[in-house]
């Protein structure tokens, strides 16, 4: 055993002090939507979501809901047909601007959403004249947010594969660049695609300053609008937020084990 | 060259399309890393279904020299000529050719018949066909029965026959190995060495092998390119290039030699008061690449040098001793393993008069 390690006692401790940081803000949530204002226990916040006569309170629930989706798509879309092939080129292609692009790729996270909707709402009227003001252009901005968590999915997946070696070997069998990024390259790649895309979902589904800022109808900025109505509502669609969150880990962990098995 | 193919079986597509291979021919390559020149205006003819070696020290160009032939880099100067076409602007997928790399290059999604069926599918045959095809090859190098695995489940050796099976199944016209059998165990690599070659002689198949190992290369090769600093310093059959080395530098690298201070005058040498054949002319004070097998232990006489043991080495039918001479060199002497020379021993050694390489401006 490894002395330096902590003991069973206190990674135990550790493992639960981080549990009720994360459990505790939940549950209390969880239990806010089971009670009254009187502090009596209900289901009729959460049977509310079925009944038809919510239908016109939750409407921007389901707009907004609607356009995530979208914008979500859309950034997927951006990370696999634009990112993605990006990164795979500057590897193998031009690796002395790898430091610099990596450089790019993770300066988002350092600029905060408002000041990266002050450069991007002259961009934004400029695209309204040309392409329309769809919720769905809210993915342009998207795609830069969500670039430095997409870059370190993929990358750590293709430092992990010889990306150079497989690449030479399909072609001296024949293969063109496509065939090599589509049925080489992609495939030893997965899980940090698989990864990129869905944290890439998971930054759309909890985005708020800049569609707020933009005047875009989102998942987030409907949680505000419908708050104003019904505390209870924000509070039911946060935790199924989380859940789908959670479940999408599951899902890239459930993957990754699966290739794993199928490799070293 | 002469070929002495099987005759083909019926469960043997490849053997039974073996074909007499193609010429590969090197036109004054040259090649630069940013103001690094890697490859000083290489030319190399190999005659079709030979199998030439690059062989040469780290650095030395051998594995750019192959990479140029495979078209994953682009020769500056020069031209790549397969069979009497010159593809420096073909693309390596339009080549044609099988390769087979140091690192375990198989992909790690596609279980091993997949992974050999990958060149087949790539030229439009058929899925079924493939499969039979991809099968055929691996029963060439006796892995057949392990076509469902996966990459990971196999041994490097293992791994490595697959990825030569990979590039053998598409029948290419020229077989590239860039140093296959360096990832491998000593004993795996022998059986693989030889397997090759095998391989290699049943198929009639054009190869350059690359390698820095000259036991490798002279165990398998027709004919070996010894390389040094981007340029060949010989191309000759491996026994030339061991009895009869062009340079000081073919001398030391292929095959064990000692250096020994020599006085040359024109096509002879003195060694130890020995007079010695010199491959080439040289005068004056020269250095002397004296082979073991050169060197006698003998009694006490005329012609012979004194010398103490420094260390002795069994290896199975001789014995090969590192002894310091009086005047100070190191040398070493292969001998009948039987005779077992203590260390601080003294002995006597004489010189057989077998023509040697010498290094000038000693």
């Amino acid at each position: 055993m490894n002395r330096l390690a902590p003991s069973r006692l206190t990674r135990w401790i550790i493992g639960a002090l981080v549990a009720a940081f994360f459990l505790i803000p939940l549950g209390s949530t969880l239990l806010y939507t089971f009670q009254m204002p009187d502090g009596s226990a209900t289901l009729a916040h959460w049977t509310s979501l079925a009944d038809p006569e919510s239908a016109a309170k939750l409407r921007p629930v389901w707009t907004g809901l609607t356009n995530s989706f979208v914008l979500a798509v859309v950034t997927v879309t951006i990370v696999l047909f634009v990112l993605a092939p990006t990164m795979i080129l500057v590897n193998l292609r031009f690796p002395r601007v790898k430091a610099l692009f990596e450089f790019v790729a993770l300066l988002p996270i350092s600029i905060p959403a408002i000041v990266l909707v002050v450069g991007l709402a002259p961009i934004y009227l400029s695209i309204a004249r040309s392409i329309g003001t769809g919720s769905w252009t809210l993915a342009f901005a998207y795609g830069i947010t969500v670039l430095p968590f997409a870059y370190r999915s993929i990358q750590a997946s293709i430092d992990a594969a010889d990306l150079k070696t497989l690449s030479e070997a399909a072609r001296s069998l024949g293969a063109g660049w496509p065939t090599v990024v589509l049925h080489v390259l992609a495939p030893n790649i997965r899980q940090g695609l698989l990864a990129g895309s869905l944290l890439s979902i998971a930054v759309v589904l909890g985005e708020f300053t800049i569609a707020s800022l933009l005047n875009r109808d989102v998942f987030q900025t409907s949680m505000l609008v419908v708050s104003k109505q019904d505390p209870y509502l924000p509070a039911i669609f946060t935790l199924l937020a989380l859940t789908l969150c959670f479940v999408l880990l599951l899902i890239i962990g459930r993957v990754g084990r699966g290739i794993r098995k199928a490799q070293p | 060259m002469t070929l002495h193919p099987l005759p083909p079986t019926a469960d043997n597509s490849l053997l039974a399309d073996a074909g007499e291979g193609t010429r590969v021919e090197f036109r004054g390559i040259t090649k630069s890393y940013g103001s690094t020149r890697v490859l000083h205006g290489v030319d190399l003819d190999i005659a079709p279904g030979e199998f030439v070696s690059l062989l040469g020290p780290s650095g030395c160009g051998k594995t750019t020299a192959l990479r140029v032939l495979a078209g994953l880099e682009a020769n500056d100067g020069g031209a790549v000529m397969l069979g009497g076409r010159d593809v420096s602007r073909v693309p390596t997928n339009k080549r044609d050719i099988g390769m087979v790399f140091q690192s375990y290059s198989l992909f790690p999604h596609l279980s091993v018949v997949e992974n050999t069926a990958f060149g087949l599918r790539r030229r439009g045959v058929r899925r079924t066909e493939a499969h039979k095809r991809a099968v055929d090859s691996l029963a060439l190098v006796g892995l057949d029965h392990l076509a469902d695995r996966f990459p990971h489940q196999l041994s490097g050796g293992q791994q490595q026959r697959v990825a030569l099976a990979r590039a053998l199944v598409t029948e290419p016209r020229v077989l590239l190995l860039d140093e296959p059998l360096s990832a491998l165990d000593a004993k795996v690599r022998v059986q693989l060495r030889d397997e090759i070659r095998r391989i290699q002689l049943r198929l009639g198949i054009t190869t350059l092998f690359v390698t820095h190992d000259q036991e490798e290369a002279l165990a398998v090769s027709d004919r070996i390119a010894v390389m040094n600093a981007g340029r060949i310093d010989q191309v000759d059959s491996p026994e030339n290039l061991y009895l009869r080395p062009a340079t000081a530098h073919v001398a030391s690298f292929v095959g064990l030699s000692s250096l020994v201070r020599g006085v040359a005058d024109g096509s002879f040498v003195s060694v130890w008061g020995t007079r010695i054949p010199l491959h080439s002319v040289a005068h004056g004070t020269v250095d002397v690449h004296l082979r073991p097998e050169n060197l006698r232990l003998v009694d006490e006489g005329e012609g012979t040098m004194h010398a103490l043991v420094e260390e002795s080495t069994f290896l199975g039918s001789m014995r090969r001793t590192l002894v310091r001479t009086e005047s100070g060199e190191l040398v070493r002497v292969q001998h009948d393993a039987r005779i077992r020379p203590a260390y601080g021993e003294r002995v006597c050694l004489a010189i057989d008069p077998q023509p040697v390489a010498v290094r000038e401006g000693a």
